[in-house]
């Protein structure tokens, strides 16, 4: 085992705690555990009584389960998140232009940047789009750009979700809910709002529909039903929106044009935000055995008659093989460096990379290329010698298929567990929202924690839990 | 019915009105405040009394509108006659003279609203300030207390003279209070062809249609994101919203005629009332824009309160 040291993002690993976390701290010094546990068992009730559940594919009598929520807000100062902001707007804008590319020009590849078989062998790679535009060039509205800290300006994209991210429910449920439990933290606090995320995201909607001669543009929100893990995410969202949730059988396709099927007849749709992954979403061009999607609707994109968001196609961008890549995607298309860091990443695909990795298999991660939420790795620091040696295997045999990065040490907050406060290791998911006029990033995000002690695994599906994240002023 | 009576329910039903609004108020205010400075903040707990209309009465007693004092004055001060306390013991003095036309559901919706204050009272140390970890839930109680007692009035109370006159108090309070919150913040409430500097005001926005219950509303009536004209639109014109000067008229309106044709005999406050909703009914955001939206609800909160003067002269203090 190696050993490591984290950076903790109330004390800085020093003796005194930062500035942007004198009065959490001082409220923690202030409150005893049982008000603390009080307060949970109140949060808990609170969730359950909004209704904020996830399912977990698999588990019969979990199929209502609520995602461990702590308490303790994580706190950001202002200027941390400006350059965080900057950094997050930048690496959208990089991946719009990448998607542009990739199903049109190919720039990128006759500059011979990328390895064009690990754009045209991707799975995620949509032919259907070739040729296609996405209106004002926006593919991808909605972006969950998933970062970690390990230290006072260490921070680094870890995985960019560039299809139907989720979680964004959680970011604003989890705020109304502390605002309910510790009114009196929020009174001498001075917190950057995120409520306004969903008139953002509804003016982005809105902003990249297709032009068209009378009234205003149609948004519907496409869910596939109230048995997806996400459910609660698309009706909490469609609720706020102020728009149909609805699911494939309420829509159909004729003469090129999306309509939704209402108590007053067909009333046409211009912008599906649709919750539905590509291979479901369309069965004419996709999974023919899909229920869930909308026969026809790739014709409708592609007469310019509907908009959807995310487009079709966008995986190609969040896939772990190319995010390798994306400190140079940003400075070939935006002639910038990238401010916010990559994840110093081995391709496995390269020989030099792959003699080193294997040399260092022990202190590594090993990720399968096409891998999520936290299945098919190797820890190395973690794992046995029969583990290492059987993963090798792996390896040697299909080297493409894997990246390795170092273990990262990911930064601590403070969280109430078991047995009181103590530092627990955490990410964050900021969702960037992109529409015609550009992007906005509403302060924070939604903060993943792991609640056990030591993990580094923040999946929820993999116990991992969520808490508040504050963008205060600085002081 | 006595005229005393009918001078019962009345207030009664303001009273509690009165109540849920600055809970609401104090809620919104709460939200505002913690914002950064940078979104427009500073002056939130002043302009929470403005909005109750108690601000010269909060001067003459206290010293600065912070959060603790604002609190104290809104929710516990004997002296206010407007904060929540005299609100539910006016209510609950009111409820007692006229227990019998009233359900029991009523009564004790007022009344266990009364014995919680009381209790959070009783549980306070002389001069200790209260948490908002207490004043919260105890807002929820009040906001509880107005949902029952409206609820138990609309389903079980006969549809008289008694029931009628509960409501007239109810909608007259609630279109006093719209126009209030409104004439708050008209100074952030533009109309469409001015350009509106910024999204700094947004919260200032949101936070009307919060204290009103009215922002999903919103997404659905108008299906766009939030704009002031809109808003005003909403909570002046709007018939379908339930708070707006229009529906309040409607309904006032509506119960009026139903006390005049059952006593067989139109009078003055019929007809002040129903040239009001002809007004609303007839009017455009445009309209109200182009006189100053200031302006309009200045005059509307005067006509409104003529009315309850016009209703008292006609039917309460003869």
């Amino acid at each position: 085992m190696v050993e490591q040291t984290f950076w903790d993002e109330m004390t800085g690993g020093g003796a005194d705690v930062r500035t942007v976390y004198g009065r959490v701290n001082e409220w923690l010094k202030s409150t005893p555990p049982d008000v603390l546990a009080a307060r949970r068992t109140q949060a808990e009730l609170l969730f359950r009584r909004i209704g904020i559940t996830f399912a977990v594919y698999g588990e019969k009598d979990a199929a209502e389960r609520l995602i461990p929520f702590d308490i303790i807000p994580r706190v950001i100062g202002q200027s941390e998140w400006s350059l965080m902001e900057k950094g997050l707007i930048q690496r959208v804008k990089a991946i719009n232009a990448f998607l542009c590319d990739i199903y049109g020009a190919r720039e990128i590849l006759r500059a011979g940047l990328i390895p064009p078989d690990l754009v045209f062998g991707n799975p995620h790679f949509r032919p259907e789009m070739a040729g296609k535009r996405a209106p004002h060039d926006v593919w991808v509205h909605i972006a969950g750009i998933d970062m970690v800290r390990t230290g006072e300006d260490e921070f680094y994209v870890l995985e960019d979700n560039a299809r139907t991210p989720s979680g964004v429910s959680y970011m604003l449920e989890n705020r109304e809910v502390m605002m309910r439990l510790l009114p009196d933290l929020f009174s001498n606090h001075r917190i950057a709002p995120v409520e306004n995320y969903t008139d953002l995201l509804l003016n982005c909607l809105r902003s990249v529909a297709p032009p068209r001669s009378a009234g205003e543009p149609v948004v519907a929100l496409l869910t596939p039903g109230p048995y997806n893990s996400a459910y609660y995410e698309h009706s909490f969202l469609a609720d706020r929106l102020g728009v149909e949730l609805v699911e494939g059988h309420d829509l159909s396709v004729r003469d090129g044009v999306v309509y939704m099927r209402t108590t007053q007849g067909p009333r046409r749709v211009d912008v599906l935000y649709r919750r539905i992954d590509d291979d479901f979403i369309d069965p004419l061009a996709f999974r023919p055995d899909s229920v869930l999607g909308v026969p026809g609707l790739l014709d409708a994109y592609a007469a310019g008659n509907v908009t959807l968001a995310n487009a079709i196609g966008t995986g190609i961008a969040d896939d772990k093989a190319l995010y390798t890549y994306m400190p140079e995607i940003v400075k070939f298309y935006l002639g910038e460096e990238a401010i916010l860091k990559n994840v110093p990443t081995w391709r496995c695909r390269e020989a030099d990379a792959l003699k080193y990795v294997r040399e260092h298999i022990g202190e590594l991660v090993i990720k399968e290329v096409n891998g999520s939420g936290g299945y098919g790795m190797l820890v190395g620091p973690h794992a046995s010698k029969a583990e290492i040696a059987e993963f090798e295997k792996k390896l040697v045999a299909q080297p493409d298929n894997y990246i390795a990065q170092p273990t990262l040490s990911l930064s601590t907050c403070p969280a109430f567990v078991e047995n009181g406060v103590a530092p627990r290791h955490v990410d964050l998911r900021p969702f960037v929202l992109t529409g015609a006029e550009g992007s906005r990033v509403v302060p924070g995000g939604l903060t993943r924690v792991a609640m056990r002690a030591g993990s580094l695994v923040v999946n929820s599906s993999q116990g991992g839990g969520t808490k508040d994240t504050w963008v205060i002023e600085d002081a | 019915m006595l005229a005393r009576t009918a001078d019962n329910l009345f207030w009664l039903a303001r009273y509690v009105e009165r109540a849920e609004f600055t809970a609401r108020i104090i809620d919104i205010t709460a939200r505002l405040a913690a914002l950064p400075k940078a979104y427009g903040g500073g002056a939130e707990w002043e302009s929470a009394l403005s909005a109750v209309g108690s601000l010269e009465r909060f001067k003459e007693t206290y010293e600065k509108a912070d959060e603790p004092s604002v609190i104290e004055f809104l929710i516990f001060d004997p002296a206010n006659q407007s904060s929540i306390r005299s609100c539910i013991e006016s209510a609950r003095t009111n409820a007692r003279a006229v227990r019998t036309a009233l359900t029991a559901d009523m009564w004790q919706s007022i009344n266990s609203a009364w014995l919680e204050l009381r209790t959070l009272e009783q549980m306070r140390a002389p001069f200790e300030r209260m948490s908002r970890e207490r004043t919260d839930p105890f807002l929820d109680v009040v906001k509880a207390m107005s949902r029952d007692f409206d609820g138990a009035a609309y389903r079980n109370m006969l549809r008289n003279d008694a029931y009628w006159f509960s409501r007239l108090g109810l909608y007259m309070e609630r279109a006093d209070n719209t126009a209030r919150i409104l004439d708050v913040k008209y100074h952030v409430l533009l109309p469409e062809t001015e350009a509106v500097g910024g999204s700094l005001d947004y919260f200032q926005w949101t936070s009307i249609l919060r204290a009103v219950s009215a922002f999903t509303a919103y997404h659905w009536v108008y299906r766009q994101s939030v704009k002031p004209w809109l808003i005003a639109d909403l909570l002046i014109l709007k018939k379908e919203m339930p708070r707006s000067l229009v529906s309040c008229y409607d309904n006032l309106a509506r119960n009026l005629d139903a006390i005049g044709n059952a006593y067989g005999v139109q009078g003055p406050s019929q007809r002040h009332a129903r040239a009001m909703l002809l007004r609303l009914d007839s009017g455009n955001v445009e309209a109200v824009f182009e006189r100053g939206l200031h302006e309009f609800l200045t005059e509307f909160i005067a006509d409104n309160t003529r009315l309850g003067a016009i209703v008292a002269e006609q039917y309460l203090v003869n």
